[in-house]
Order: structure tokens, then sequence, then C-alpha cells
């Protein structure tokens, strides 16, 4: 039986390394206490065990990671920032040679021919990548029950989803089958999933990171984020995340130094509770979770008020207009025509695309598309595709005031805590709510992290923080203060289980 | 109301095929999604600018500098059928 | 009742651009299928287009020369349709806020001035190519096609003319004028036939005297200024019998056959079009700043008008000379290129330029030794400014003689010799020396006593008889003007 735990030589303390977070992993390896093969070998072997039930992965590169620890164990000298950290990474991120499907059946065999430049700014920093992670199909849905493949289960209650659309990144930190993974986010992708799961979720500023290589759902929305055990984590994978891609049109030099973190109160901060984003249509046990987290911060220093987005309620139907609408035609480029999955046995161009298109997407794909397809037609783009950009302007005018009045606005993360599998999925309106605290922050482009605010019921709370644009520094660091404040601290039962 | 004409003329416009036992069950889910997404329709907002971007940046550029290609064959690797270096496909005009 | 047709064209044009518009794959014409692709230009999942500064550059310089104003902001739009050679199922292209807008271009035919309003000019992005397989090799009746992605995304400049034309000859010359003038701009090779430069016109007919428009029908790649005039000369034929008629025209998109010269509907495709056009969100808008616009203009190259006023002031070329050699740039290029290193006339320059030289270009359909961008596999022609100047030179000083001039002139361009050398090697220098032409005139008059007689009975033109004769007899080389002079005395004598 291989172990998870190792003993460190030098002071015989016993230490469970699925625990460790990034930042302490690579202190003990930057010291030579233990090897970043002890460290993938850890995270493999506990993939073993438990990812046939969670299904986190859905391709486990096992033979690379080890040979890409070896190297790092083997270099003398020079090692770079993040070296031999194990990574999982969604699937919806290009891995040249790797097989990258989006969790869909169009891609099933699709293997890019490049990597997107956030995976390679991770490579280049020495990360060790375990493999692709579990999604909804082409990043569309809040549970991961979406994919083609089969669904992601929630590591601390294996009938539960674990959210979504990186619920497949998630429940890998949660299940403890990586340290760190890479997540993106759209709707709430990054935060959703991160809450269900007990972890931290951070969704950065629209523009912070390179889209190039993220295989598009919406894409004036789209945006990679880290999803890590704690903040501390989050803030060290960022600052690799960030910078300007001459291949991204979108893409800006991150304007701020972000500092290290620091241990200090919330002393002065000024956080206003989004009125319309608490209360009716949130389960009990979330309110009581979140008022007492809320309560926490308060203890620390922080100044609590009452912020109002008079608009949100519009903000999901603006959404589910203009994503899907950016999504049709993102979604065109899957034709059978270059890659990816073709029809056989077609008589003409037609029909080869109208086979292709039924076999390879999932009924959730067609749905948006659908939907995106009507919104844009002659005769309904004014009053769909039109109007919704206006409400995206009403959303960017209410945050704006919101962040004018306190540093930071805070809400649940989700309405619900975890929801059993199956319970929503034959009502995609339903599904669509539980990204009701997170959409408004992808419309307006702002940052804003999730981070565990306790248990209700066993199953974790998502706090959400949100922040001003390119003010990732403040966040991170509220969000810190506020971790300490909230003193989470547990795992679930799957790495509790290994100590 | 999201009618079966509708499901079909955007199903077409997409190149997805519809078989007739789904028209009902999409005509009915696109109808209560569209249903509430028309309380957008509430706002006036004859005065708002649309936002079509949320990074206020303009003028991005490259430099008209020729980067090298990917080989050919490594192009063609993912196509679902090749045939004299090109990407093959069935007739495009039907009979 | 008469009609008259109403004519609007849509010009395509691939700028000549390095790379591509939205990746940095090069800019090239034919080569091996699928040699210049990259994950941008074969629509790979995740790969993002970034805008080639050049392209609009050279955009922004074609809008100028078209008199357009250019807005400060214009943005860019997915169009989206399905297509094998459309890798993304869009095509990034500009739609309500285009680039420029509201310009004009003159077009002088039959020493009239035709005024056409360009409606706007806009960037795109070009298809890939499809090869159809099969018996035919044309798209009716394929069995399959084959898609080379080399052109997918070269960047395309997309002018639109106001319905201002009424006729397929002013249709022509626009286009040829406009071909001109992107050619002064150094912004395509307006190669027709490799389809860098391609037109489609929309054309209905109305009652003279009316102001309305009718129903319209399209047609579609006219890929030639004699195909465009002809495609159009029978749009208007088959329009203008239906309507005489009494039917009714069916706007559609109708098919020029060039081997027949029939007019076919193409068919019509099966579902309308319905592209679903908005703002394309992996591009920022473009900002067309008053200094953007002024530093175009300040690199703007010289305008075939401007340059015809420098020849015709500084040069001082007859009018009809400075518009025939401006009205190709591969043309007035060379001839710059003559009068700035040789001390050769400028306009006997400008006569062998447009006459001989020209002759030899359109026989053999070599270009000339310019900056013109020509296609590939063009026959350069050998012929240097140099060597062109001093033949001129020579011809002006008599030292070669016009009629010899015309045989040592294509010599020159198809071996790139000097005329020196060929002259020499040839013995076609003029025969200047008196006693010699004395010894063929005195022949001539000795056996045409008749000739001269009538010559001295006052038929004075008869002496053109008796050049002949000598000219004859010395092969051409003998020197016109001693030849006359010397028959005028021997004759009287």
């Amino acid at each position: 039986m291989v172990l998870s735990g190792c003993r460190l030589s030098w002071n015989r303390e016993y230490v469970n390394l699925l625990r460790l977070t990034a930042t302490e992993a690579l202190e003990l390896m930057k010291r030579g206490e233990i090897s970043s093969s002890e460290f993938t070998g850890a995270f493999l072997s506990q993939i073993d065990r438990h990812d046939d039930d969670v299904f986190a992965f859905l391709n486990v590169t096992g033979e690379s990671a080890r040979e890409e620890a070896a190297a790092i164990d083997a270099s003398a000298s020079g090692r770079p920032a993040l070296a031999g950290l194990p990574t999982a990474i969604k699937d919806v991120l290009c891995t040249r040679g790797v097989t990258t499907t989006c969790a869909s059946k169009m891609l099933e065999n699709y293997n890019p021919i490049y990597t997107a430049t956030c995976v390679q700014r991770m490579k280049d920093a020495g990360i060790v990548t375990l493999g692709k992670t579990n999604m909804d199909e082409f990043a569309m849905g809040s549970s991961t029950e979406n994919s083609a493949y089969g669904p992601t289960r929630n590591p601390w209650d294996l009938e539960r989803v674990p959210g979504g659309s990186s619920g497949g990144s998630a429940a890998a930190v949660a299940a403890g089958e990586c340290v760190w993974a890479l997540g993106s986010d759209t709707g709430g992708s990054i935060r959703q999933p991160a809450a269900f799961c007990g972890v931290v979720g951070l969704k950065p500023t629209y523009g912070s990171v390179s889209r190039y290589g993220l295989i598009a759902f919406a894409s004036s929305f789209d945006q990679v984020g880290p999803i890590t055990k704690n903040v501390r984590d989050a803030h060290l994978m960022l600052q690799f995340l960030v910078g300007k891609d001459p291949l991204d049109s979108t893409s800006v030099e991150y304007p701020v130094e972000i500092p290290p973190l620091e241990d200090r109160d919330l002393s002065g901060v000024r956080l206003g509770i989004v009125k319309e984003l608490v209360g009716e249509g949130f389960d009990s046990g979330v309110m009581e979770t979140f008022s007492k987290a809320v309560a926490m911060l308060e203890a620390a220093g922080a100044e609590i008020g009452e912020a109002s987005l008079p608009h949100v309620e519009y903000a999901l139907p603006a959404y589910y207009i203009l994503a899907p609408a950016e999504a049709s035609a993102n979604l065109a480029r899957f034709d059978g025509v270059r890659y990816g999955l073709r029809a056989g046995d077609t008589s003409g161009i037609t029909e080869m695309y109208e086979e292709t298109r039924r076999i390879g997407f999932g009924d959730e794909v067609k749905r948006r598309i659908m939907l995106g397809t009507h919104a844009l037609s002659s005769g309904y783009y004014d009053a769909y595709y039109g109007q919704a950009q206006k409400v995206r302007t009403l959303m960017v005018q209410d945050f704006a005031s919101a962040l004018g009045q306190f540093d930071m606005l805070i809400s649940p993360t989700a309405p619900t805590t975890a929801f059993r599998l199956g319970e929503k999925t034959g009502d995609p309106l339903t599904m669509y709510k539980s990204d009701i605290c997170t959409i408004p922050v992808n419309l307006a482009g702002l940052p804003a992290i999730s981070i565990p605010a306790g248990l209700s019921e066993g199953l974790p709370v998502g706090l959400q923080i949100i922040g001003k644009a390119f003010t990732a520094p403040t966040l991170l660091q509220t969000a810190y203060s506020a971790e300490t404040a909230i003193g989470f601290g547990r795992v679930s039962p799957l790495i509790e289980g290994q100590d | 109301m999201v009618t079966h004409d509708d499901v079909i003329y955007v199903a077409k416009l997409a190149r997805l095929k519809v078989e007739a036992d789904d028209l009902d069950r999409y005509a009915g889910q696109l109808s209560s999604i569209l249903s509430h997404i028309d309380k957008i329709s509430e706002l006036d907002l004859t005065s708002v600018e649309p936002t079509s971007h949320v990074i206020d940046l303009s003028n991005v550029f490259r430099e008209d500098e020729p980067r090298p290609s990917v080989d050919r064959d490594e192009a063609l690797a993912n196509g679902p059928e090749v045939e004299n270096g090109a990407f093959r496909v069935p007739p495009i005009l039907e009979s | 009742m008469e009609f008259e047709p109403v004519i609007g064209l849509e010009i395509h044009v691939e700028l000549s651009t390095k790379s591509k518009m939205f990746c940095g794959c090069r800019v090239e014409f034919g080569g091996e299928p699928n040699t210049r692709t990259c994950p941008v230009c074969l629509a790979h999942p995740g790969a993002l287009p970034v805008m080639n500064q050049q392209a609009i550059r050279y955009l922004a310089r074609i809008s100028l020369s078209l008199e357009c104003s250019v807005p400060e902001k214009s943005i860019f739009h997915r169009k989206n349709y399905f297509y094998p050679d459309l890798p993304k199922g869009y095509q990034i292209s500009q739609y309500d806020q285009p680039f420029a807008v509201d310009g004009q271009l003159h077009v002088m035919l039959d020493e009239k001035d035709y005024r056409v309003g360009i409606e706007r000019v806009h960037q795109e992005e070009d298809t890939a190519k499809n090869i159809h397989g099969g018996e035919s090799g044309r798209i009716a009746g394929s069995t399959y096609s084959l898609i080379d992605f080399n052109r997918s995304g070269t960047p395309l400049v997309e002018i639109v003319t106001r319905p201002d034309i009424h006729s397929p000859q002013v249709a022509r010359a626009f286009l040829n004028k406009l071909k001109n003038t992107l050619q002064y701009l150094d912004v395509s090779d307006c190669n027709m036939e490799e389809g860098s430069l391609r037109c489609d016109a929309n054309i209905s007919m109305r009652p003279v005297g009316d102001t309305g428009l009718g129903v319209k029908t399209e047609l579609k790649n006219m890929n030639s200024f004699k195909h465009l005039e002809k495609g159009l000369t029978q749009e208007i034929i088959r329009q203008t019998e239906l309507l005489k008629n009494g039917e009714k025209i069916v706007q559609q998109t109708v098919h020029f056959d060039v081997t027949t010269g029939d007019i076919s509907p193409l068919r019509s495709k099966e579902f309308a079009h319905d592209y679903r056009y908005f703002p394309e969100p992996d591009l920022v808008p473009l900002i067309a700043t008053a200094k953007f616009v002024d530093g175009i203009r300040a690199e703007m190259p010289e305008l075939p008008e401007a340059r015809a006023q420098r020849y015709m002031k500084d040069l001082e070329l007859p009018e009809y000379n400075a518009e025939v050699l401006t009205a190709s740039r591969e043309l007035a290029d060379f001839f710059e290129s003559v009068t700035e290193k040789t001390s050769a006339s400028p306009k006997s320059v400008s006569n062998w330029a447009m006459g001989d030289l020209s002759g030899y270009l359109n026989s053999t359909g070599e270009h000339l030794a310019t900056k013109s961008v020509f296609p590939e596999g063009s026959n350069i022609c050998k012929l240097s400014p140099e060597n062109f100047g001093n033949f001129v030179k020579m011809v002006d000083e008599g030292i070669i003689g016009v009629t010899s001039g015309k045989e040592v002139l294509p010599e020159m361009c198809k071996t790139g010799k000097s005329a020196n050398k060929i002259v020499k090697a040839k013995g076609l220098t003029q025969i200047s020396d008196q006693s010699e032409l004395e010894a063929h005139i005195d022949e001539a008059i000795a056996g045409n006593p008749g000739q001269v007689e009538q010559y001295r009975a006052g038929k004075e033109q008869v002496i053109g008889f008796f050049v002949g004769q000598v000219m004859k007899a010395t092969r051409g080389q003998a020197n016109p003007k001693l030849v006359n002079e010397l028959l005028k005395k021997k004759l009287s004598g």
C-alpha cells in the first residue's frame, strides 16, 4: 500500500502530504524535506484510491507527471518558482499533445497543437501536470453533470454535485487529488464549485489572464483563475497567471504590483452585504452560515453595511442572452472539418454538419446554442441582445455605485449548498438560478473570490467577496484576513480519512 | 412562446439536427427560459448605452511580422478526413 | 418605355501585407495546400485573433484615397454562417460601424466625368479555398471538396459603391481606375486572375427619369474587366426583356457563364441568410485618432492625377502623354526612373514607352522591372531604365533611325543588352555618310526616269517614293533627313 504521508527526516514529524498547501509544499521541497516525486506520487495514489468514485479527472497523465517531478528533483540548481507543484488543469484549457475534450464528445480525440498561455506560464514556472479535470460540457452548467463522460461527485458527499462548471478542478482539490487546480469562470464556474467543495476559488478581473488556449464559451465573460486550498495559494498562483499576452487582444498588463499578504485583521475595511443577494430564495442553512461568518468578520474589525445592486434581478436574464449568443458563434467552429468528431456516411456538407453537431453536442450545449441563435436572429436582436447589452451597462453602473460606498461587496457564493445529483437536471432554469450571486460579477468583469464560510449540515458554504476592477491585492488581502477570522480549517472526508 | 417552427428555424441556422420527437421538449424548455429572460423588456433603456466590452481598451495590434506556421502534418493531424494535404469534406452543393 | 440600369459595385481587395489579418502566417499566393496555417487561421479551439496593424494602415490609405470620412471609432462584428471555407463559422468583418464612409472616385470615359459615390470601406478577412473534387472540377456535380486554409485569414478590404453607375462601360472604367489607384497605394497586387481583386455587382433597371430603385440581382465574382462589362451587359438585356414583357425581376444571385455568355440564377440557398451579426468580443474597438489619420495622409503615395500634373509641369509632357503614362503604375514608375537615371528627353521617352514598349509588353505579357508587385510567375522584361534612356537618346540624335529603333527595342527587351551593342552587332547604325548615300540615290534616280520627270514637272511629293527606294536599299539605315536633302539637290539639278 502506498502511503500518502511521509516522515520528514530531520524532525521526524509526520506530515500528511495531501493536506499541505502549495505554499507549504513549496517551502518543504525547497528545503529538500520532501521531493516533488514523493509529493506527486501521493496525489497519484489518492487519485487511484478515490477518483473512480469522485471522477474529478477525465485524463490522468501519471507517467508524464512522474517524469516531470523526477526532472525537477534531479535539477541541481535554479528551481523555478512553482517547481514541483502537482497541478490539475480544467479540460477547457488546451494542452499540446494531451487530449483536450472540454468534456464533450465533439472533442473526444482532439489533440491540441498548442498550449494555452496560462498553462504555459505555469509550466514555465515548474508545475507538474497531473491531468485534465472534468467539467460541464464546454463549461455550460453548474453541477458538472453536463459532462459527456459522466458527472463528478462532491468529495464531501458523493451523492451530491461538486458544482460547476469547474467541478472536476474543485473536487480534485477538495479530495486531495492535487495541490491546486486551474479553473475557468464565465458566470460563476470557479466560485460556485469552490463554494460547494469547501475550497477557495478566485475569478480575476476580466482581462487579467490571457484567454489564449481557453476554449471559448462566452468570450466577453470567460476568465481563468485558481482553485486552491486557501487564499495564500490563490495569491501565489495568480501572480503567475496575470499579464498581457500578445496573443489575446483583451488581455492587459496587470496594472499594480501584487504584494505579499500580511497577517492583519479587517480594521477599517468597509464591506457591503448585497441586500438583493441574501434572503428570499436562499437556503436558511446558507444564510445562517453566512451570517455567522459575517459576524466573525465584524469581530475582526470589518465595518459591515448594506449595499444595493438595484438591477441585479436583471443580471441573470441578460447573462442568458449574452453568453449563449456568444457561445452560439464560438461553437460554430465545431463542424467536423478540421478536427474533432465527424459524423460518418453523410451525403452532403449540410447533413454532415447537422449530424456531427447532433452527435457531438449534449443537450445543454444544444439548448444554449439555440437560445443564443434565437436571441441574435433577424427581428430579435434589439429586443434581446441589444437590450441585454444595456442591462450590462446598468450592472456596471450598479457595481460602480456600490463599490463607491464600500471597499468590497459580500454575499453568499450560491443560494444553496451542494445539491443532489439529478436534483436539478430536469429543469434548466432552476439550474441556472444556482449562479444568481456570481453572474452579476461577470457582467461587470470584476474580480471576486469565494472562500469557505463554514458548514451547513456538513456541507460547505461559500462567502463571496467582490472587489473593484484590478484590485486583486486588496481583494486577496481582505480574503486572507477573512479566512483567518473565520478559521474554517476543514477538509473533505476523503482527505481526513487518509490521515 | 417558442413554437416548433421557431425551434426548427434556429436549429437549421445553427446546423443542429433536432428530431421531431425532441421538438416539444426544446420548445417547452426554451419557452420557459425566454419567459424568464423577457423580464428585461420591462426596463426602458432607450437612453442607456450598450456595453460589449467591460474593459476600456482600443487599438490592440500586432506588427506585420510573419511567424512560422505549424507543420502541415500537424495542421492536418486532427483532420477527420485528409487527402492530398487538404481537409476533405462531402459535396458542398447537394443534389 | 425606356429603361436605364442602376449599378453598384462591391469590391474585395486582398491586401499585400506580409502576414495574415489576425495571425502571423505568411500572405502568399499558391503553394502546397495547408502549409501556411496555425491555430488561429484553422480556428482551433481557444485560438484568438489579433489585428495586423499594417492592414489597418493600408485600409486607411484606401479610405483616404477615396476621399472617405473616417469616423473616430469603428468596431468589428462576427458574421455568422456555415461554410467549409470559413473555419470559425463566422467571418470577422465590420458591420454598422465601418472604418470609413462617404467617399467618391471620379472616372473619365470618352471625355466625360462620372462621379461614383463610395458608401463604405471596411476591413475583413478572406476565406479558405475549396478545391472541388470529382469529374467536373466545379462545385456543381462535385462528389467532394478539399479545403486549403492557406488563404484563410488574408486581410481583405471591402469597398462598396453607391448605385451611381449607369452603364457597363462606366463600371469597367471605375474598376480600372480603382485598380490603378490601389496599385499606386502599394496595398495590393490587384491580380484579378489570382483573386486578389474581386468584384460583385448589384444591378437593377428603372424607367429613364425615375429616381427610385428597382428589384436588383447580384452578379458574383466578375473576375476580369471584360467579364464585368459583358456580364452586366447580358444582365441588362435579360432584365430589360423581362420588364418589357411585364414580368417581375426576382431578387437573387445570378451567374454569368463566361464561355456561353449566358446568365442563370445560382441555385438559391435553401435557407434565407440570417447572419446574426454581433460585436466581436475577441477584438477591441479601433480608434482612428486625428493624429493617426494625419500620419497616414502624410505617408500617402502620390496618386495618378497628382503624378500626371507633375509630369506636365516639371517634365513638360503633353497632357495626353501624362495621362496615358500614369494610367499604369508600372509604366509611370519605369518612366520616372528613366528620366532620373538618364538625360534622355522625357517627351521622347514617354512616346517610346507608350508606343513600342507598351506594345511589346502587351504582346509578351511581360512586366517592367519596377517596385510594383507582380503575380507569382510573371516574366520580367530585361530592359533597364538606363538602356532605355540611352536608346531614346540615340534615336533623337540620329544615331539610330526610327525604323531601326523599332527593331532594336524588342531585342533590348529580350536580351537586356544595350542599344549600342545590338546596333553594332546588327550593323544598324544609321548611314550618314554622304558619298555612300549618294551612290544609292544615283541608282534610284537612274532606275526611275518616269518619277524623275513627274518631280521635275512639279509633283514634289514624289520625293517620298525616292526616299523609300533609298531606305529599301539601305535596309532602313539611311539617315532620312540627309537623304531628303541630297535627293532635293540631285533632282532639281
